[in-house]
């Protein structure tokens, strides 16, 4: 290129116009400066504001994403492979770490195949308490969504107040289950133990406290004109593009498809509570905050209609080929076998010593062929194939895992769209990276 | 539909009416029976279950009526099928109900078709694809050619039905056509598969591997991939790792 006004010469760094002239129009013209200014971006995969490891190659021109690309894997654990390896009562340990914040979803997830090979149901009792349980893990998980975006987001009280929430769920998970996470609490054929004493005034205290909580973060955020800015019309997806992606749970529901497990495939009982499914119509990030919120006190009502209901009774099958006969109580030194049927099986039964012996060592056998079961778990559908050859192991774990599957749309929301819209938007997904990589 | 160049290699794959990866035509299942109890190999079998012979499992074809709505499911896909001139046994060998779960276990040929069909239908509509994994039938069925499996869940949002497609193919022709172009969901649960199983997805946009890294070699979840691990030492025992401990099948 020659240009009268200026002159020109080629260095290493790229070609220089010494301009004598004024007619700047020209020159500008003559560049083409997005094409020249085009930069690939690393986010991640150690980025605070990713959800754990997730990388996001971006290619942008100034602020704006020109192409967006997902790269996964770093926390990949085969799970899957691993469970294979282990017997079927095992299994829960290892599917608890998937989702590492909806620890129980993934455990009811598997022990529900897992009872359709068997043939098997739940007793009543468990059922309850699965729900309970549930629907508590429900609400923590959205408490963990709605403090790591706000934080993301700049909303700094908010991480606090959704942190400071999350442990008093957390609390009732250990007074259950004797752990905060990763519990292994649901097993094949019901649950491992009976509610501790206490537990229901705890969760009745919670409940209480509960509404007024989400009406404070409602008051924080719902009209800030700070997280209106950041949250309405970003992110943008519709019906139509969730369906093609296989988006589901809030993000879904938050581009007005009222479309959720609980009520079109209900498991566990869930057609005999009432509650609603909340919708937006908005498909933005903003949408799927309120469907979220609204979400979270659906989940207290359907907390407070299993108190209710919760009837004395077994929390395993009768069989006594599938359920342990070990029966859990608090000794001096912690949670343990009770001396009872220690006493029983050491000093008077020896065949409740074998039958105890080869139930926890070989385990039981599950007849051949493979199911596929779902439930709805805070980011969408969780699924679970699950194959048996008729042994005592799973012959084949796969986990469709919702954080998986939503995430494909994250170019689909950003693309176009400012970088910083990319953290609200990726946000407004909530993956949790335990679950998309196994 | 593009077939891979290796489709000659596998010609009973090709004709209508053989059975991989279920049943041979002549109905008896293939694989080795499994003998005696608790797995015992190398050493005598103490447990007076010597002379135990379990048939190999494979599902069996479930005749009609296929109970709830199954049945009509079929029929619309029969119907369906024949407009576009392809027959219902063409294209899908075997119709499984096992579990109050549908299974049609699909000619890889034909697969496209039969998405397509069960998308697009008015009677059918199963929008939404949930799931696509694979399942490696080594262990269970040692001489079946047509082991690797790959497992489609379809759901229709608008009648509330799942359903599942199984395509069987050979490890040495491990291809079958993408369905990311009916539903462009499959993309990374197609990738998932291809990472863990080396199942080849013809027609998929970027065919490579998503959760291992991309220089891995080998396909992990494949049955004749070891599990790995190293031996612990604990108080001068050593505990070997998990898949080459002593355990029951």
């Amino acid at each position: 290129m020659t240009d009268p006004y200026a002159g020109v010469r080629d260095t290493t760094q790229g070609r220089v116009f010494t301009v004598t002239g004024g007619d700047w129009d020209a020159l500008l013209q003559s560049l083409d400066p997005l094409a020249e200014e085009r930069l690939v971006v690393n986010m991640g995969p150690q980025h605070p504001s990713t959800h754990g490891v997730l990388r996001l190659v971006l290619e942008i021109e100034g602020e704006t994403i020109t192409e967006a690309r997902s790269v996964i894997g770093y926390l990949h654990t085969g799970i899957e492979k691993s469970a294979e390896y282990r017997n079927w009562v095992q299994g829960p340990t290892f599917v608890t770490r998937m989702d590492y914040l909806a620890p129980i979803f993934n455990e009811t997830g598997y022990c529900l195949a897992v009872e359709k090979l068997l043939g098997i149901e739940a007793p009543e009792r468990a059922n309850t308490i699965r729900v309970l349980m549930m629907e508590l893990n429900r609400i923590s998980s959205h408490l963990v969504w709605l403090a790591t975006t706000g934080m993301e987001l700049g909303a700094l009280s908010m991480m606090i107040y959704g942190f400071r929430e999350r442990e008093k769920i957390l609390d009732i998970f250990e007074m259950v289950t004797g752990l905060r996470m990763n519990m292994a609490y649901v097993r094949p054929g019901g649950v491992a133990q009976d509610l501790a004493p206490g537990t229901e005034d705890k969760i009745r205290e919670f409940l209480a406290e509960m509404p007024g909580r989400i009406n404070s973060y409602e008051d924080l955020l719902s009209e800030n004109p700070i997280w209106k800015a950041r949250t309405q019309g970003i992110g943008f997806l519709d019906i139509t593009g969730c369906m093609a992606l296989g988006i589901t749970g809030p993000v879904l529901r938050s581009a007005g498809m009222p479309w959720d497990l609980r009520k079109t495939q209900p498991y566990c009982g869930y057609e005999t509570y009432e509650f609603n499914v909340p919708t937006e119509e908005t498909g933005d990030v903003y949408g799927r905050y309120q469907v979220r919120l609204a979400e979270m006190r659906e989940s207290l009502k359907i907390i407070n209609q299993a108190l209710e209901r919760l009837a004395p009774g077994p929390v395993m099958v009768e069989d006594r080929k599938i359920g342990w006969p070990a029966q859990l109580a608090l000794g001096a030194d912690g949670l343990g076998n009770s001396l009872e049927h220690i006493k029983n099986i050491m000093g008077q039964s020896m065949e409740s010593l074998i039958h105890h012996f080869k139930l926890v060592t070989e385990g039981f056998r599950v007849p051949a062929g493979q199911v596929y079961t779902a439930v709805e778990s805070p980011r969408g559908e969780l699924g679970v194939h699950l194959v048996s050859d008729g042994g005592t192991r799973p012959y084949r774990l796969h986990v469709r895992e919702p954080s998986f599957v939503n995430l494909q749309g994250f170019p689909a929301m950003v693309e176009g769209g400012p970088i910083a819209d990319a953290i609200a938007a990726g946000a407004s997904l909530d993956p949790v990276m335990g679950g998309v990589d196994r | 539909m593009t077939l891979p160049p290796s489709e000659g290699s596998n010609p009973s794959n090709t004709q209508p009416g053989t059975s991989p990866g279920l049943r041979t035509p002549t109905g008896e299942s293939v694989g080795q029976p499994d003998r005696g109890m608790f797995g015992v190999v190398g050493s005598g079998d103490t447990s007076g279950f010597g002379g135990l012979v379990r048939p190999p499992y494979a599902p069996p074809p479930t005749d009609r009526p296929y109970g709830g709505y199954f049945d009509e499911v079929v029929d619309s896909l029969t119907e369906a099928l024949s407009e576009q001139e392809v027959a219902y046994a063409d294209a899908i060998y075997a119709t499984v109900v096992d579990r109050d779960e549908l299974t049609l276990y699909v000619h890889r040929e034909q697969l496209k078709t039969v998405a397509r069909t069960l998308r697009d239908d008015a009677g059918l509509r199963f929008e939404m694809c949930a799931s696509v994994s694979g399942v490696d039938y080594l262990d269970s069925r040692p001489e079946d050619p047509y082991r690797l499996h790959v497992v489609y869940q379809l759901r229709s949002y608008s009648f509330r039905r799942i359903i599942r497609l199984e395509v069987a193919v050979s490890v040495e022709d491990p291809h079958l056509p993408t369905v990311t172009d009916i539903y462009p969901t499959a993309d990374w649960q197609e990738r998932e598969t291809y990472d863990f199983f080396g199942t080849i997805f013809d027609g998929h946009p970027a065919l490579t591997r998503i959760l291992m890294p991309d220089d891995w070699e080998g396909y992990p979840q494949r049955k004749d991939y070891p599990l790995g691990g190293i031996a612990v030492e604990y108080k001068g025992a050593e505990i070997p790792p998990p898949d080459e401990r002593r355990a029951y099948k």
